[in-house]
């Protein structure tokens, strides 16, 4: 029941047995919660319902976390304490520096222009006749998985050499071509293409910010709007005036939001370049160095590093949220 | 996280006057932004089409012509399609289609399970230190899954599971548990006080009010939340990356895309047929359920 299913059938034999080994534990929890009648046993009800929960959290999350964070401290092989000399490794390595400039550009370019992107298709289709419709082209890249959205920008991407009978695949290239350029190796030239990766991002989170969005511009209310329009205002003032006003709490939640999600972003840089040609960040050169390069302690500070970075915009997002929810 | 939730879904249904944005799009004097709109939406859409086109191409054809050349010359073919659910490439797509499905079934009722009985205790049972475990396991929200992989890997060592599908089933199941007790709490918390008592004061206990009171108003809650989870684990590739990285035998059909772009990233015919047969399923319920998965994504957004 342990081992590594490799059939089918095992597969799902295996799938249905955890099932009701679960449903046996649950029932197990229930049981003894049921017997525990009355007011005076409350709290027992209580924890016995946190009990897997609280279990699962601390062999699961809290350990681990302080766990990795202790390791940082040690050299590749997780032998010796090293002190912080693998927080310095990040701050001064060469190769580590790119990893930083990376996750900088990243971080800035991905949300702002996600968001302007979504915001600016939200009031463009508002109300149009085919308004469902023309949200669902933008927002299906976000349900597929990041690696088949790397797929199907390589493919944009892809380089054929220069050469008379070598006709170009990738339509990125074909256009260079058309526009009397010579072919360019687009994942391979950098810095361009971080630029290149980052706007797979953007095609993945537009769809989001624009969702979003659309639902708090729907949301403001019409008298406001009804005024403006009443003293005559141009497109360009009511978008500044009334439209990016009301909805500015939602936009920096959207901001936020995606800025986590990019500072995150690994399975991007992993599938397209493997993080070579210098287009790693820190989320991918974590799992470099950890796994490919077997430099542990690194791969742990990186980590730390990623957890260290999420906390202040993570901060300000709930911030946000909460600020909107008390409105 | 909550506060945007039911205005997406809701007011897509309130057709009332026109409301800033289609005025300050009636300004922009409308051809404009018309194009504008179907400049984004055909720049958004070409990615996609391109490589599904590709997918139904000779491999001939793919390889030395662009799929643009298709609409002169167009030649159809399942050839792709056969080739990723047969031995010949190398690669059998239908093995990991069912490694993602048995890894995402358990992987969203036990976390789903599990947080409801931890929702439904910081909502309605007192108890000493509910205020702090409430508070722990919402600030647990934030932590990166990078900075516990490498701990939990060792875990599973010791417990003898590496290399099985329990690694993915606990893994998955532990890293959704915050945002899942966070969201249904916020749910529990809105029914009223009074519909609880009454049931108490008819004698019901715990067990009984969770199941006849709770569960049947917060079906919507548990349908968004497990949309979201579903796709969160079937779209996942760092998880599956160091738990079932090992062998082919558990892993999911991600996991089998990202290595086949690895290994033969110029195999543009297998390419692109996986990467449709991978994205199929998330494809169907963004479709089907789009009301779910809007809310459940919104609600979602910072996890991992």
């Amino acid at each position: 029941m342990f081992n590594t299913a490799s059939t089918t059938p095992e597969k799902l034999l295996q799938m249905v047995a955890a099932l009701l080994l679960f449903a046996a534990v649950m029932g197990v929890i229930l049981f003894f919660a049921g017997r525990l009648g009355g007011k005076r046993h409350e709290k027992w009800v209580g924890y016995l319902y946190l009990l897997p929960v609280v279990l699962m959290l601390t062999f699961g999350l809290v350990y681990p976390g302080l766990r990795t964070i202790y390791e940082s401290f040690f050299d590749a092989a997780g032998k010796a304490f090293v002190g912080i000399d693998n927080y310095k490794t990040i701050f001064t390595d060469d190769d580590q520096l790119t990893v930083l400039r990376n996750t900088v550009l990243w971080v800035v370019i991905t949300p702002f222009l996600a968001t302007g992107i979504g915001l600016l298709y939200a009031i463009l289709v508002d109300k149009s006749r085919f308004e469902s419709f023309a949200k669902a082209l933008i927002f299906l890249p976000m349900s597929i998985s990041f690696v088949a959205a790397s797929v199907i920008w390589k493919f944009m991407y892809e380089y054929r050499p220069d050469q008379a009978n070598v006709k170009q695949i990738g339509l990125i290239n074909q256009v260079i071509v058309w526009l009397g350029g010579k072919p360019v190796q687009l994942l391979i030239e950098s810095p361009l293409n971080t630029f290149l990766l980052i706007i797979v991002m953007i095609w993945i989170q537009a769809g989001f910010a624009m969702t979003v969005l659309s639902a708090a511009i729907k949301a403001i209310p019409d008298d406001i709007v009804e005024a403006a329009r009443l003293d005559g205002v141009n497109a360009w003032t009511m978008f500044r005036n009334i439209t990016v006003p009301s909805v500015r709490p939602t936009i920096v939640v959207v901001l936020t939001t995606i800025g986590i999600g990019t500072l995150k972003v690994f399975d991007v840089v992993r599938t397209m370049t493997g993080g070579n040609f210098k287009t790693s960040v820190v989320a991918n050169e974590f799992y470099s160095q950890t796994f490919r390069a077997d430099n542990q302690g690194l791969g742990a500070a990186l980590a730390v590093l990623l957890f260290i970075l999420v906390i202040p915009v993570v901060a300000y997002n709930i911030r946000q949220v909460r600020r909107s929810e008390a409105r | 996280m909550t506060a945007v939730t039911p205005l997406a879904t809701e007011s897509d249904l309130i057709p009332t006057r026109p409301s800033a944005a289609a005025v300050a799009k009636k300004r922009l004097s409308s051809p404009w932004a018309s194009l504008a709109a179907i400049v984004i939406a055909v720049l958004w859409t070409i990615p996609t089409f391109g490589l599904l086109v590709s997918s139904f191409r000779p491999e001939t054809k793919i390889k030395r012509t662009g799929w643009w050349t298709f609409f002169a010359d167009p030649q159809l073919t399942l050839d792709n399609y056969r080739s990723v659910f047969g031995e010949d490439g190398g690669v059998n797509m239908a093995d990991f289609f069912v490694n993602s499905l048995v890894i995402c079934i358990p992987a969203v009722l036990i976390p789903l399970a599990l947080a409801s009985l931890a929702a439904y205790a910081f909502a309605w049972i007192n108890f000493p230190g509910k205020n702090f475990l409430f508070i722990t396991i919402f600030a647990l929200q934030i932590v990166p899954l990078q900075i516990t992989l490498i701990p939990v890997l060792e875990i599973f060592v010791h417990m003898h599971i590496t290399g099985t599908f329990w690694t993915l089933w606990l893994a998955h199941s532990t890293f959704a548990l915050p945002l899942a007790i966070y969201l249904l709490h916020n749910f529990m918390r809105e029914v009223p006080a009074g519909l609880i008592e009454a049931a108490r004061v008819d004698g019901a206990g715990h067990v009984s009010i969770f199941f006849k009171v709770m569960l049947p108003l917060l079906t919507p809650a548990l349908a968004a939340f497990g949309i979201f989870q579903f796709l969160w684990v079937w779209n996942d590739l760092l998880v599956a990356l160091v738990f079932a990285g090992g062998g082919n035998e558990v892993a999911p059909i991600t996991l089998a895309l990202a290595n086949l772009s690895g290994t033969r990233g110029t195999a543009w015919q297998l390419l692109s047929a996986g990467a449709f047969v991978s994205i199929l399923v998330p494809v169907v319920v963004f479709v089907l359920l789009q009301r779910y998965f809007v809310r459940g994504l919104l609600a979602g957004s910072v996890k991992g």
